[in-house]
């Protein structure tokens, strides 16, 4: 049994240790295993019995992180493509980093494949900034004719004695179970480097991202920051390539990012968010690639990073779909109420507020729509204690009374203003009014008033509800008639 | 370092090919020259809607299109094929869409997440066919293609005759039949691509050409696979475009000048694989590149570079009716 409460450092000693000191000489390949039950699969996932599986995870979950943070900064600086052209622009670099040692040097791999992501990157700016070339033309010249390139060097590598066995071809998809210590380190390294950068430099990036104009003004130099944040990312590429391959690299980039993007609107809860949602990606995709058979890690990854995206892209509180569909449902049920309101207090106006009561035939003449859908809206109007009904008459209570009058209102002092300051023909001002009136807030109306000096009449001529109307009930001893709400003044 | 560029032996990189093996060369950069110009066409368009990357996306979103149709009919006939690729080109223009008009996602990384989710699809799906049985597609090949293996290919028959084989005859009716659309269509296509407002306002409904061009743009893509791949399809997407419109304004000179891009890259590039022993299809686009590069240096180098500018002397301004698209920078 081990100790019930062991303390975070010693777990995390613990942690480490499992991961980096604790390979053993033999390293079995994921492929080895040859349990076909997936139950005995999954025991032996979470055993963590496996050297290659120990690295895998580890690789998969580190650049997790490294491709969540700097897709962070792609995506809010809409760069979201340039992570697809780097991806494979650093192939011929893979190529001229294993000729240099002949060997799949890791370190020799990962300083040719940085330098050529820059040049790539370099290129791109080149081609934007001296021809007439948009953007994406010019990633996708970087992107096609490096990768071109890459090509024809891998495939004169394969001719070469000895070539064929280099593993180079593993570039294209990636194998997290063949990445060694070395990877790992390696990506830790940049996920270290890229935290402390952005952490150093948090302001900086900040300001660079999302206001250059601002952060050129004061001094700062905002190529320097991009071309940092290109380098970083060049890091988390070709670190990454062992485990996703070229291809799929700006998936774990952008996707996990673009989730977080849609759940918060802090660049600092965002870059937490991209790190664990990239994590749990690259855990979740190495755990099925390992139950599953034949199965290719950096596809599976990415497809789980999908499944979060999509699961965001519904589901998220205030940008996911699902809540926009909602708040505009309900927006749109609200207007559809506040329009019946309007339309009652009409029908009373007409008749000179002379009854309470307006009988569903009358709605429906005035809206000149069946009286089955009077009905409809009568009842929604009871539902939300608008009004009450008796019979095929209904009246307004105190509180639909006073939504009614301030929706007139609203209607009426926009027309008028338009009118007024806008020049706006009289008869050009009621659309844009019936979309205003629902928006209006208390404030502006009161500016309105000022405005307009407390006019009483809109353009058409017809009285616009004030205070008293609204909040007092007295209006309808003030009016002068015998029965019914209605503005007490003539 | 040494071994890896052979010594450069005129008589076999240049000759022999001409002489030994006639019909397999001349299969190599027919094929090569008829990808280069369909997709130059295309990309032509691409280029002037700043849709490049869309074309990225779909050369990749296209194999779960492929993996489907096969699983489902068990062949791989060209109009199947054509199916499939159109379902998934029109399918990732929709998820695009769909992404950046509902969220506050941006269409860059709207694309980024459409193509790359279903090319991962594609690849696990092909993964567990290859579980179930023997499947006709590979995922590297669709990564590179192989256009050296094209005249390999069992030749098509016609009347008793050996025509050629599939894949290029295939390539040339697609390519046909884009000419003959881009000539009949030619207003439509360039009014709404360089004036959505003034197409609409003429009754032209920009959204069915927009999906019309990616249905093309699936067709083109997937006929050049078996040739090039889903990379170096980009490549004669955009490489050829780029070239054209780095020399000029007239989008019919942009044509010309994209079709005789691909034919020189195609010859040259056949030749260069066979020097360096590396993939033609691959190289065909270095040398595509490098034409670009060259043509970039010397649109720098010189102050009036534009060597088709006087064409039309009325064409110093913008002027769509002679197919002039772009307002010179400097008139």
């Amino acid at each position: 049994m081990p100790a019930p409460t062991a303390k975070p450092p010693l777990f995390l000693l613990a942690l480490f240790s499992f991961f980096f000191i604790a390979p053993l000489a033999h390293a079995a390949k994921i492929s080895d295993i040859t349990e076909t039950d997936f139950l005995d699969r999954t025991v032996r996932f979470f055993s963590f019995a496996d050297p290659s599986l120990r690295y895998a995870l580890a690789g998969s979950m580190l650049l997790g992180i490294a491709c969540g943070l700097m897709g962070t900064f792609l995506v809010v600086r809409k760069l979201a493509l340039m992570s697809d052209a780097l991806s494979h622009a650093v192939l011929p670099g893979v190529a001229i980093g294993f000729l240099w040692s002949m060997t799949k040097n890791p370190f020799a791999i990962f300083i040719g494949a940085t330098i050529a992501g820059l040049l790539g990157a370099a290129t791109a700016q080149a081609i934007t900034s001296t021809t007439k070339h948009k953007e994406d033309a010019a990633l996708g010249f970087v992107l096609a004719g490096f990768f071109a390139v890459g090509v024809c060097l891998l495939t004169m590598i394969q001719n070469l004695p000895g070539g064929n066995k280099s593993g180079l071809d593993k570039f294209m998809f990636g194998q997290a179970a063949a990445m060694g210590r070395e990877d790992v380190l390696i990506l830790a390294g940049v996920v270290v480097i890229c935290a402390a950068v952005i952490g150093i430099f948090y302001k900086e990036f900040l300001v660079t991202s999302f206001d250059p104009a601002f952060a050129r003004s004061s001094g700062l130099k905002v190529q320097i920051f991009h071309y940092a944040l290109m380098l970083m990312l060049a890091f988390a590429i070709v670190a990454s390539l062992q485990a996703v391959g070229v291809v799929l690299v700006a998936a774990m980039l952008v996707i996990p990012a673009a989730a977080a993007f849609l759940l918060t609107d802090r660049l600092p809860r965002m870059l937490v968010l991209a790190a664990v949602f990239g994590m749990l990606s690259g855990a979740l995709g190495a755990f099925f690639s390992f139950v599953g058979r034949n199965l290719p890690t950096g596809p599976v990854m990415v497809l789980t990073a999908s499944a979060v995206f999509a699961v965001a892209l519904f589901l998220a509180p205030r940008h996911g779909i699902l809540a926009k569909w909602w708040r505009q449902r309900t927006r749109a049920r609200r207007v559809q109420r506040e329009n019946t309101l309007k339309a009652i207090y009409r029908v009373l106006e007409d008749e000179g507020f002379r009854s309470e009561s307006v009988s569903l035939r009358e709605l429906a003449e005035h809206r000149r729509e069946t009286l089955e859908h009077s009905e409809a809206a009568i009842k929604t109007l009871e539902h939300h204690g608008f009004a009450t009904r008796e019979g095929s008459d209904f009246a307004l209570t105190p509180p639909g009374w006073k939504r009614a009058c301030e929706i007139v209102r609203n209607h009426r002092l926009w027309e008028l203003y338009l009118n007024h300051a806008a020049n706006i023909p009289a008869d050009h001002v009621h659309d844009e009014a019936e979309e205003i009136e629902h928006i209006l807030g208390e404030e502006n109306v009161r500016q309105l008033e000022k405005r307009l000096n407390y006019a009483r009449r809109d353009p058409h001529g017809k009285l616009i509800p004030g205070l008293e109307d609204i909040h007092g009930v007295s209006g309808r001893f003030l009016s002068g008639h015998a029965v019914g709400f209605g503005p007490h003044r003539q | 370092m040494s071994a890896l560029i052979p010594t450069f032996d005129f008589a076999q990189v240049i000759v022999e090919p001409w002489t030994e093996n006639l019909s397999a060369s001349a299969w190599v950069v027919l094929m090569g020259a008829l990808v280069g110009t369909a997709c130059g066409l295309v990309g032509n368009y691409l280029l002037l809607r700043r849709m490049a990357l869309v074309g990225d996306a779909i050369s990749h979103s296209i194999l779960p299109g492929l993996v489907l149709v096969f699983l489902v009919f068990r062949n791989v006939s060209t109009p199947l094929m054509f199916l499939g690729a159109i379902g998934a080109g029109l399918l990732t223009v929709g998820i695009i869409e769909f992404i950046h008009r509902q969220t506050r996602v941006k269409a860059d990384a709207a694309t980024c997440i459409a193509f790359t989710s279903l090319f991962a699809l594609g690849v696990v799906m092909l993964s567990i066919a290859e579980t179930t049985g023997p499947i006709h597609i590979d995922a590297e090949c669709v990564l590179y293609g192989e256009i050296a293996f094209v005249p390999l290919e069992p030749p098509v028959m016609f009347g008793g005759h050996e025509i050629g084989p599939p894949s290029v005859i295939r390539m040339a009716g697609v390519t046909l039949v884009l000419i003959v659309l881009v000539t009949v269509f030619y207003k439509e296509l360039l009014l709404t691509s360089f004036d959505p407002g003034l197409a609409r306002s003429m009754g032209l409904r920009t959204g069915f050409w927009h999906y019309a061009l990616m249905a093309a743009l699936s067709i083109v893509v997937v006929s050049s696979f078996e040739a090039v791949g889903a990379i170096l399809a980009v490549a004669m997407l955009i490489v050829p475009a780029m070239f054209a419109s780095q020399l000029t304004f007239h989008l019919p000179t942009r044509f010309v000048l994209t079709a005789f891009h691909s034919a020189v890259s195609s010859v040259l590039g056949f030749h260069l694989a066979i020097w360096l022993g590396c993939s033609t299809a691959a190289a065909m686009v270095v040398v595509g590149a490098i034409l670009f590069l060259i043509a970039w240096a010397l649109t720098s180098i010189k102050r009036k570079p534009r060597i088709f500018e006087g064409l039309d002397q009325k064409s110093s301004t913008f002027d769509p009716v002679q197919g002039l698209v772009t307002k010179p920078k400097s008139a």
